[in-house]
């Protein structure tokens, strides 16, 4: 685990302008090495979705540089960043985005056609153990259905990085630790760098390191030595 | 200003874009409204102002030789308000630098000065002296024709006599507002054909008609009934050789300005209220979609505790503003626009004053049905999203469920791409929403197709009526009838290649109580030149005996072949006679009676007689003709084919197709607004799910070709009902249009679908352009934190 997939150098972003101006994200210095799973902790406004966006490459920082292993993202135009986001990139959002006009396999499907080299879309199902559900549409899944239909729409295109922002904020206990079953599970088995955000402080366990945020600076880094294996949180 | 206000304008501005593009869907239906009506009644207006202000007669009927005592016995007719008595000449005329044998209306001018009626309006220079055998007055168009201003010379074959002219003045006739000379068809020829006056005592001297007319035009009182009038006046000429009186709905220059008016009038009766309905349907149709995307808004509204009336007042108040703008900018353009058409066809009547009328009715009337329509659509989506409960309002709708069209195991996605199956299911998920889209598209090619077709149809009718019916090169008109020899003399000059001689007889026609004053005209067996071609575009050979009548005149009168008509001869020895219809006619000017020539000259009781020959002549031997033609005092004039169909391209078709372009300028800006804002409202819409895919790694112009997907689908899926849709407006049109003096054929080329559906689709092309823009600025930041 030596292997850089991000680093930043004090990246910072300025959200408006004078007197309205707001520091989102305050000179942070950060190296996140490939494979890793980290969690993100702080109160809302406290710069950590700032930074994922950055990070995805769906936003620009206002200072600073980033790099994506040589790849430095700081500089690269709307073109670029789209075809960033295309080959290395998974997101997962907090409410599915899902296609409501599209099956559980279609949704997939539609990543699966512009990526290179992507997994079937019936073979991501059964990552997230959904192969039985996959012809249903998003309004005929449950809420954690829903959401694994989206982590198998982002790793099918087999992303380097999951970007998940509160991926368990709209679901209960029970779907939530299946949905972060999920996750590491394609953490332990593609070896994808996993990025969570969340507000539950309880899922930090699960991660190799955790990153608390505050006033828009990481204010501590702390390492799980043991990590907890999803099946063992509850909340 | 209330917090709510505040955000009404907020929003209006924040939809500036959009709210323009609804605003002139609005402004291109008031616009074609105000334009029309106002136009057509500014126009109507003047003409009355100009009959009234010139005192246009009433009554007209012409004689050979009547004296002038005659005249007290005429203004003794109860009802008679005035009496004009004066002289009547057709002779030809020698026109410097003008080769064709050209003809004069010649009409004298009281020792007064003006006449008693049909006062003239002098534009330029002076009316003649009275006793002068040299100076005339020619009216306005025949001057500008050929560039005669006062001190213009021309000569004239005045009874055999060839006269030199010098113009004097140049004038204005209500009686004359429409000029057309002998031989010519529909429109006037105004370089070979001028009403000239001239001093009543040069006249009269040049004419033997001292102390005599030929003329007489009478003005009526109030209650007059003008039948009896004619009736009585019939009687006292009848021994001074006059012919039928007639009134003004007869009389040539006001029947063809009535026509005029009349097409005016039933395009403002048709077009704009088809536009103004199609522009409240979609008006309707926006703003309902619209206010649905607002629905978190509202239930945030009730949050706060607004109550469910003061937020259904806010929505309300944001459509009425639109619909205000709409009107306004529609009832600025439809304003401007009236006053130009005003002018441009107060200029081609050469009306000497405009009489501008204002409506403020039509603007209630416009402004009514669009707020009706807007408020009707805002109220529908309101009524639902009101009563929300504010907690599921402020949450955007639950995802919809959505089916599959075949069984799940069948993998259609095979075929099929991913975004386009969102569009198909889409498409199948709102049936009703992807309808009356689909609708609107194809009321927008619709109302092009029928602002278009007027132009198809114009082609058509100059088709059959100049190249498969009147082939002839030209038509010459005698002054008098002339005995059938004169085939013979006109066969014999230069470069006459074919002669038809025609025969033509005023008459009255009668079916029950309905009669109609027609020309019954005569024509020879298997003529050539001049054919009769039915609605089917056959010719028709007319039988023997018996009476084929235009298809028009038979609907007027209600006549089917086999029913027998009665006519009076209204000339010669005048009788009345009763006649079978043998055949039906479908032809598109005026309203005609046709028989063969011998059975006409066996029903007046004459030897065969001619009073038009139509010829057909070689070109080369053009300028060899005329001289021939300029030398026979016998001829009234000459019409050439090709002129009178360049004319009838300047004049009539111009009016319809000058009409038609406003019409499909409007109709474009109606187009361009309803796939403008389908586009657009389809863009909020999906906003959420677009900016998903370009999170998830879709490029800017992927997104925009799922966006536009569904839109391109819907516009071409739009276009053939839009044309079926299209053709039925055009043939309520043409049905409208259809009227005694002129019918237009129903045509619709190909080329005028694919010109509307080609602007159609250069609004949707336009609208994807402004749409890339949207689309590039996506924010992608705010779907990670938002429901879906």
């Amino acid at each position: 685990m030596s292997d850089t997939i991000y680093t930043a150098q004090r990246l910072s972003k300025i959200y408006g302008s004078g007197a309205a101006e707001v520091l989102a994200l305050h000179d942070v210095d950060l190296e996140i090495t490939a494979g890793e799973v980290v969690v993100l902790l702080g109160p809302s406004g406290s710069g950590k979705s700032t930074l994922l966006n950055i990070l995805g490459g769906i936003d620009h920082a206002t200072r600073g540089r980033l790099f994506f292993r040589d790849i430095e993202l700081s500089a690269l135009d709307e073109r670029r960043l789209t075809d960033y986001r295309r080959k290395h990139v998974g997101f997962v959002f907090q409410f599915y985005n899902l296609i409501p006009s599209l099956t559980a396999y279609e949704n997939v499907a539609l990543v699966t056609e512009i990526a290179e080299n992507p997994m079937r879309p019936d073979e991501a199902l059964a990552h997230v153990g959904l192969e039985d559900r996959m012809h249903h549409f998003p309004a005929q899944l449950s809420g954690g259905e829903q959401q694994r239909v989206a982590i198998a729409r982002a790793i099918a295109k087999r992303p380097e990085v999951l970007l998940c922002d509160e991926p368990t904020g709209a679901l209960d206990s029970k779907t939530g630790i299946q949905v972060i079953e999920a996750l590491l599970d394609i953490n332990a088995k593609l070896g994808a760098t996993v990025l969570i955000i969340t507000h539950n402080a309880i899922i930090q366990d699960v991660a190799h390191r955790v990153l608390f945020f505050a006033d828009g600076r990481i204010s501590k880094t702390h390492k799980n030595e043991t990590r907890r294996a999803a099946a063992a949180l509850d909340w | 200003m209330r917090a709510l206000d505040i955000k009404l304008f907020r929003d209006l501005w924040r939809l500036w874009a959009q709210v323009l593009a609804i605003a002139l869907v609005i402004a291109g239906g008031v616009a074609s409204l105000v334009m029309a009506v106002g136009s057509y009644r500014s126009l109507d207006e003047t003409r009355t102002a100009y009959y009234e202000r010139h005192q246009f007669a009433d009554v007209f009927a012409n004689v050979r030789r009547a004296p002038n005592t005659l005249a007290s016995r005429i203004a003794e007719i109860p009802g008679v308000a005035a009496v004009d008595t004066r002289i009547a000449k057709l002779a030809l005329l020698d026109i410097p630098n003008f080769r064709q044998p050209a003809t004069g209306q010649f009409i004298s001018l009281p020792e007064s000065g003006q006449p008693v009626l049909n006062h003239l309006y002098v534009r330029l220079g002076r009316l003649p002296e009275p006793g002068s055998l040299e100076e005339v007055a020619v009216n306005e168009n025949f001057a500008y024709a050929h560039a005669f201003r006062p001190g213009s010379r021309f000569s004239a074959l005045l009874n055999g006599r060839k006269r030199e002219l010098v113009v004097t003045g140049v004038v204005l006739s209500p009686e004359f507002i429409y000029a057309i000379g002998p031989g010519d068809m529909m429109v006037p020829d105004d370089r070979r054909f001028g009403i000239i006056w001239m001093s009543e005592r040069a006249l009269a001297n040049v004419y033997d008609l001292e102390d005599a007319f030929s003329s007489v035009t009478l003005k009526l009182s109030r209650d007059a009934s003008e039948p009896e009038v004619r009736g009585r006046l019939d009687a006292l000429l009848d021994r001074y050789g006059g012919s039928a009186a007639y009134g003004r709905k007869n009389q040539a220059s006001h029947e063809f300005l009535d026509h005029e008016l009349d097409m005016l009038n039933n395009m403002s009766r048709t077009l704009p209220p088809i536009f103004l309905l199609v522009a409240a349907f979609l008006v309707n149709l926006t703003l309902s979609r619209l206010v649905a995307l607002e629905r978190e808004q509202i239930g945030l509204l009730k949050a706060v505790g607004y109550g469910s009336l003061p937020i259904a007042a806010h929505y309300i108040k944001f459509v009425i503003v639109i619909v205000v703008i709409g009107v306004a900018i529609g009832g600025v353009a439809g304003t401007w626009l009236g006053i130009l058409v005003t002018k441009i066809l107060g200029d081609f009547f050469r009306f000497p004053f405009l009489v501008f009328i204002q409506s403020p009715d039509l603007y209630v009337v416009a402004a009514g049905l669009s707020l009706a329509a807007a408020i009707l659509g805002a109220v529908r989506v309101l009524r639902d999203v009101v009563a929300l409960a504010p907690a599921i309002a402020m949450q955007p709708p639950a995802p919809p469920v959505f089916r599959h069209f075949l069984p799940a195991t069948f993998a259609l996605g095979r075929f099929v791409s991913q975004p386009a199956m969102m569009m198909l299911r889409n498409i199948g998920h709102h049936p009703f929403r992807a309808g009356f889209t689909l609708l609107g598209m194809a009321l927008a090619t619709a109302i092009l197709v029928v602002s278009l077709f007027t132009r198809d149809t114009m082609e058509q009718l100059i088709y059959v009526t100049f190249f498969m019916a009147d082939r002839q090169d030209a038509t010459v008109s005698f002054i008098e009838k002339r005995p059938q020899n004169v085939v013979n003399q006109v066969t014999r000059l230069p470069g006459v290649l074919a002669v038809e001689p025609y025969r033509q007889v005023a008459a009255r026609i009668r079916f029950g109580n309905i009669e109609r004053r027609i020309m019954l005209s005569g024509r020879p067996p298997d003529s050539d030149l001049s054919r009769i071609i039915d609605v089917d575009l056959r010719v028709v050979a007319l039988p023997e005996s018996g009476l084929a009548i235009s298809g028009m005149l038979g609907k007027v009168l209600g006549v089917h072949v086999g029913d027998s008509v009665e006519i009076d001869l209204l000339e010669e020895r005048r009788r009345t006679v009763s006649l079978p219809i043998v055949a039906m006619v479908e032809d598109y000017f005026g309203i005609r009676g046709m028989m063969d020539a011998g059975a006409l000259a066996r029903l007046m009781r004459e030897a065969p007689a001619v009073d038009s020959v139509q010829i057909s002549f070689d070109e080369s031997q053009r300028e060899a003709l005329f001289h021939a033609l300029k030398a026979m005092p016998v001829v009234s004039g000459m019409a050439l084919q090709r002129v009178s169909l360049e004319n009838f391209r300047e004049t009539l078709a111009l009016i319809v197709t000058s009409m038609a372009s406003i019409y499909t300028g409007l109709a474009a800006t109606i187009a361009f607004g309803v796939v403008y804002n389908s586009a657009r409202i389809s863009l909020s819409e999906h906003a959420r799910e677009l900016a998903s895919l370009r999170v998830l790694g879709f490029t800017r112009g992927e997104v925009l070709r799922i966006l536009l997907l569904e839109l391109t689908l819907l516009t071409v899926i739009a276009q053939p009902p839009g044309w079926a849709i299209g053709y039925g407006l055009a043939w309520i049109m043409q049905t409208n249009l259809e009227g005694e003096l002129m019918r237009v054929p129903l045509t619709v080329s190909n080329h005028t679908y694919v010109l509307a559906s080609g602007v159609v689709l250069a609004a949707a092309v336009l609208s994807a352009l402004v749409m890339r823009q949207r689309v590039n600025r996506l924010d992608l930041v705010s779907v990670l934190k938002t429901r879906d």
